[in-house]
C-alpha cells in the first residue's frame, strides 16, 4: 500500500504528462504481481468492491467526529477520501499491508468483521495511505490521470502501440497477469475473442464552422442525423447478443426484447431510441426505459425501443475497422436490404453544400434529432476521438436569461470555488422559482468573479449551499426545454450552461416563466 | 467594562488594533501587511515590529512609535496594555487590555507549538478572547515542521538536476524555512528573492542564523542546479520564475495540508509548515485562557464558533472585510 499511496500522491501533484508517465512506468516495473494489477484496475476505474461504498466511510468518521464539523470540513476540502483521511487520527505508527493482501482480507472478512478490520487498518496507517485506501472505494480517483494515460504508460512500458492495448483492453482480465507477461516479452499477446468484448467507440468532435469547414469539400463527407437517444454497440454472435453503452457498460438487461430478436455474427454501432417501426420519439420517452433495470413485459409493450444503425466494426468474422467508411456503409446497406427490425439503417442526408446542412440541423422535428453528424468517407473506424474524422454539428442552442439564486462549491479541482449555480425566473405570483443548475461555460477569470459575488452577497446558508442576493442575471444556453412535473417551475432544461454573465442587466428585465414557456414550448 | 467593537476599536482610549486604514492611535500586533499599515499617527508595538514596519514602509511610516517589550505594560487612560509573545513571526504580539474589572486578549496571528527561533507563545487568561481562525477546521493538524523539511531534503538529494523553488511569505515564513534548513544541517548557499533580503538581514541581526544567502539574480543562473531558491508565493507563477530551468515548485503553508489545493496551484512539493495555529492549538488555547466569550476573526469562523458553543462558550464571528480567503495563495 505504501508504494501505491506514494504513487497516487506523486501523481496528483505532478502536472507534466511526461513525468506522470514516468511515475506510472516506474511503478509497473517495480511492483510485483498481482499488486500492480490491483493498481491498474484502480487507476482505470475497474476495481470494484461491492460491500464498501463511500457511505461506509462517512458513517465511520461520524462515529469519531462531530457530524457538523465533518460537514464543514467536507465542504471545504471537496474530496471525501481526503476529508476523512485528514480527520482520522493515527493511533500507532505502521503501514497498511500490500494491496493484494488487503483486498484478499476484505473479501474473506465476514460482514461483522469488516468494520473492525478497516478501523484497525486506518488506525495504523499514515495520512497518505488512508487517503489512497479510501479513494479506492469512493468512485473516481480524481488525481488528474485518465485511463488513457495509464494505458499509454503501459504501452511505453512494453514498447507497443497504444492502439494495440486499446483493442484488447476490454477482453483482459483482472489482475492482468497475461498483459504484463506480454508487455515484458515473457508471453504472447493475450488472445481476445471479438465477440466477447466491448470495442471502444469512435467519437466525434464538435464542429467549429470557421475552422473545420472552410477548406473541407462536401464530397468527402457523408451526413446523418444526430439522433437524440443513447449510443449503443451491438455485439452479436451464435450464442446471443449484448448491448453496451458508450462507456462499455453492458445494458442488455434493460432491453431484453431487443437482444432476444437480434441474430448474426457482427459488431454494430448505432443509436438506441424510443419508438416503434423506425419512428423515433423524444429522449424524454427513452428516459423512462433507461431508469428501469429489469422492465416487465407490460412496461416494454408500453415503451418500445429500436436501434438506428450507422456503422459496423466486425461482420461475419471480418474486422472492418481498417476499411473506409464507404466500404463499411456498403456492408450495412446490403445487410439492411431485408427487414432487420428492431434494427434499422440510419439514413444519410443528401447535401451539396454546407449551408444546406446548416439549415437542416436547426429544423427540429419533435426534437428527435439534435443536429447532424458529418463523417469523412475515407476514414477507418478509430477508437477514441481522432481529429478531423467525425464531427457533430448540434442545433444552435437556445438562450434564456435567469437570476442566480443559490451556489455551491464544486468538487475536486474546483473545491475552493463556488462553481455550481442554481438560477431561476419569476412566475405569475412574482415569486422567483429555480429552473435549472449550471456548472460550466464560464472562464476561470469569470469563475473568480462569480465566486467573489457569492462570498460577498450571501444572505443565507443551508449546509453547503449558499443563498445569494437575487441581483445577478446570467444568460443561460441550453439544448432543449421540456415539461416536467418534478420541478416547481414545471419545466426542465437539457444541458444548461453559462453563455454570458450580465453584470449590468437589471433583474426586472428578465423574462417571466410564462413568457419563457410561451416562446419555447408552444 | 472595556468597550471594544467589531472593528477592534477601543472607544475609551480612541485606539484601534491592526486597523486597515490610517488612524490616530493604533496598536499593531505584528508586521504582516494585513495587520501593519503605513500612515497611522501613533503606533504602539514591540520594538521588532516597529523595526519591521520601518524596513517595509520607511522611517516615516508613522508619526511616532512607542515600543514595549514582551511582558511590559503601558497605561493608557484607565486601561493597561500588555504585549505577550504570539509565536507567529519575530516581534509578533498578543494584546492584553486590562482594567481591574476585565481582561480582553487579542491574539493577532499566533501559533503555540515550539518554534525555537522565536519567543514562545504564552497563554494569557482573559474574559474575552479575540482569536484568529485561519485554520479553524479540524482537518488542519500540522506535523512537526522538521518532518516536512526532511522530506524536502530527501527529494533534493534524489533530483540534483532540478532547482527547488520554495514559495514562502517574505516576512517570517521565508526566514523560518531557511532557519529550519540550517538546523537540519543544510549548509549549501540558499538563494533568495530580492523582496526578502532586507528582512533576512534583519533576522540575522537579531541573532537568528540563516547562513550564506545569495540573491537569485540572472548572473548566478548557472549555479541553481540542485539548489534552493526562496521566493514569495506570488513569484511562483510569475514571469520571474521563468528564468530558472527544471523547476520543482514547493510551497510552505498550512494550506498545503489539502492535496487538492496544492494541485490547484501546481505545487509539486507541498510543505505543510504554518505560522498559524492548527485546530488543536486553537481549541486548546481557547480552553486554557478560560475565556467565557470568544470573538473569531478572519478564517473559517463557522467551525470554531460551533465548537465553542458546544462546550458552553459564547462565540461571535467578526468579519473583518479586508481579510478574505483570497489571501490563501
Amino acid at each position: 500500500m505504501k508504494a501505491f499511496s506514494n504513487l497516487l500522491s506523486d501523481l496528483i501533484l505532478t502536472s507534466s504528462r511526461n513525468r506522470k508517465l514516468a511515475l506510472l512506468e516506474q511503478y509497473f516495473s517495480s511492483t510485483p504481481d498481482p499488486d500492480r494489477g490491483y493498481a491498474l484496475a484502480a487507476l482505470t476505474g475497474s476495481l470494484n468492491f461491492k460491500n464498501i461504498k463511500a457511505s461506509f466511510f462517512k458513517d465511520l468518521i461520524k462515529e469519531k467526529q462531530d457530524e457538523h464539523l465533518f460537514d464543514l470540513s467536507y465542504d471545504y476540502v471537496g474530496d471525501l477520501a481526503e476529508t476523512i483521511s485528514l480527520l482520522w487520527d493515527q493511533e500507532k505508527s505502521g503501514n497498511m499491508p500490500r494491496l493484494s493482501y488487503l483486498f484478499e482480507n476484505l473479501k474473506k472478512a465476514k460482514t461483522d468483521e469488516l468494520k473492525n478490520y478497516i478501523i484497525n487498518i486506518l488506525n495504523i496507517s499514515t495520512g497518505d495511505q488512508r487517503w489512497a485506501f479510501i479513494k479506492l472505494f469512493t468512485g473516481g480517483l480524481r488525481i488528474g490521470v485518465s485511463s488513457r494515460l495509464v494505458k499509454q504508460a503501459l504501452a511505453n512500458y512494453g514498447n507497443v502501440d497504444l492502439d494495440e492495448i486499446e483493442k484488447i483492453w476490454h477482453g483482459l482480465h483482472f489482475p492482468y497477469i497475461n498483459l504484463f507477461l506480454w508487455l515484458e516479452n515473457k508471453g504472447s499477446k493475450p488472445k481476445i475473442s471479438i465477440y466477447d468484448i466491448f470495442h471502444p467507440m469512435m467519437l466525434a468532435h464538435p464542429l467549429v464552422m470557421e475552422k473545420d469547414l472552410v477548406t473541407a469539400n462536401p464530397k468527402d463527407f457523408v451526413a446523418e442525423y444526430k439522433w437524440d437517444g443513447i449510443r449503443v454497440q451491438i455485439v452479436s454472435h451464435g450464442e446471443g447478443c449484448r448491448l453496451y453503452s458508450r462507456t462499455g457498460d453492458e445494458v442488455s438487461n434493460s432491453f431484453p426484447e431487443i437482444i432476444k430478436t437480434i441474430q448474426g455474427n457482427f459488431v454494430l454501432d448505432g443509436e438506441l431510441l424510443a419508438g416503434i417501426n423506425n419512428d423515433p420519439k423524444t429522449f424524454n420517452d427513452l428516459q423512462q426505459r433507461l431508469n428501469k433495470k429489469a422492465p416487465s413485459e407490460k412496461f416494454i409493450k408500453k415503451n418500445p425501443c429500436f436501434i438506428k444503425v450507422y456503422d459496423v466494426l466486425f461482420f461475419n468474422g471480418d474486422d472492418l475497422r481498417d476499411k473506409t467508411l464507404i466500404e463499411r456503409k456498403k456492408v450495412l446497406n446490403s445487410y439492411f436490404s431485408t427487414n432487420r427490425s428492431p434494427m434499422f439503417l440510419s439514413e444519410t442526408i443528401d447535401f451539396k453544400d454546407w449551408r444546406f446542412l446548416d439549415k437542416i440541423r436547426d429544423i427540429s422535428n419533435k426534437q428527435i434529432h439534435e443536429g447532424v453528424m458529418i463523417k469523412l468517407v475515407s476514414s477507418p473506424y478509430i477508437a477514441g476521438r481522432p481529429r478531423g474524422k467525425w464531427f457533430k454539428w448540434k442545433r444552435n442552442p437556445k438562450n434564456v436569461d435567469a437570476i442566480i439564486m443559490y451556489a455551491q462549491r464544486g468538487h475536486g479541482k474546483r473545491s475552493s470555488f463556488y462553481s455550481d449555480y442554481t438560477f431561476g425566473v419569476f412566475n405569475k405570483e412574482k415569486e422567483l422559482v429555480p429552473i435549472g443548475k449550471a456548472y460550466s461555460g464560464f472562464s476561470d477569470e469569470e469563475l473568480n468573479k462569480l465566486d467573489k459575488f457569492v462570498r460577498t452577497k450571501t444572505i443565507n446558508r443551508f449546509g453547503p449551499v449558499r443563498e445569494v442576493e437575487k441581483t445577478l442575471v446570467v444568460e443561460i444556453a441550453f439544448d432543449e426545454m421540456s415539461l416536467s412535473n418534478r420541478h416547481k417551475s414545471g419545466i426542465a432544461l437539457r444541458f444548461p450552461r453559462f453563455k454570458r454573465i450580465r453584470w449590468d442587466k437589471p433583474t426586472n428585465e428578465v423574462e417571466t416563466l410564462e413568457q419563457i414557456r410561451k416562446s419555447f414550448l408552444e | 467594562m472595556i468597550s471594544i467593537d467589531n472593528k477592534l476599536y477601543i472607544k475609551d482610549i480612541d485606539t484601534y488594533i491592526d486597523p486597515f486604514f490610517p488612524v490616530e492611535r493604533a496598536i499593531i500586533t505584528h508586521g504582516h501587511a494585513d495587520h501593519a499599515r503605513a500612515g497611522h499617527k501613533h503606533v504602539l508595538c514591540t520594538p521588532e515590529t516597529s523595526e519591521i514596519m520601518k524596513i517595509r514602509y520607511g522611517e516615516n511610516c508613522a508619526s511616532s512609535f512607542q515600543t514595549i517589550k514582551y511582558g511590559h505594560s503601558v497605561k493608557i487612560g484607565k486601561i493597561s496594555v500588555t504585549l505577550y509573545p504570539a509565536g507567529h513571526i519575530l516581534g509578533s504580539a498578543q494584546v492584553l487590555l486590562e482594567t481591574p474589572k476585565d481582561r480582553i486578549v487579542v491574539t493577532g496571528d499566533y501559533k503555540t507549538i515550539l518554534d525555537r527561533h522565536l519567543d514562545p507563545f504564552e497563554v494569557v487568561p482573559c474574559d474575552l478572547l479575540i482569536t484568529e481562525a485561519t485554520f479553524g477546521l479540524p482537518i488542519f493538524k500540522f506535523n512537526k515542521p522538521e518532518m516536512e523539511i526532511e522530506r524536502l531534503l530527501d527529494n533534493i538529494s534524489k533530483h540534483r538536476e532540478n532547482t527547488f523553488l520554495i514559495g514562502a511569505y517574505s516576512l517570517g515564513k521565508a526566514q523560518r524555512i531557511i532557519w529550519l534548513l540550517r538546523e537540519a544541517g543544510f549548509s549549501d548557499d540558499i538563494f533568495v528573492h530580492g523582496s526578502m533580503d532586507k528582512l533576512c538581514d534583519f533576522y540575522q541581526s537579531k541573532g537568528i542564523r540563516l547562513g550564506t544567502l545569495r540573491k537569485a539574480t540572472l548572473d548566478n543562473k548557472k549555479d541553481f542546479k540542485g539548489k534552493i531558491i526562496v521566493a514569495p508565493p506570488s513569484a511562483l507563477k510569475d514571469r520571474w520564475s521563468r528564468r530558472f530551468e527544471n523547476i520543482t515548485r514547493c510551497y510552505a503553508s498550512g494550506w498545503m495540508q489539502v492535496k487538492q489545493r496544492a494541485k490547484q496551484s501546481q505545487i509539486e512539493i507541498p510543505l505543510v509548515i504554518s505560522d498559524h495555529s492548527d485546530w488543536n492549538e486553537l481549541t486548546n488555547t481557547i480552553k486554557q485562557t478560560g475565556a467565557q466569550k470568544v470573538w473569531i476573526t478572519h478564517g473559517r469562523e463557522d467551525a470554531l464558533k460551533y465548537w465553542c458553543e458546544k462546550i458552553g462558550i459564547q462565540a461571535e464571528p467578526l468579519s473583518l472585510q479586508h481579510r478574505d480567503e483570497r489571501n490563501e495563495l
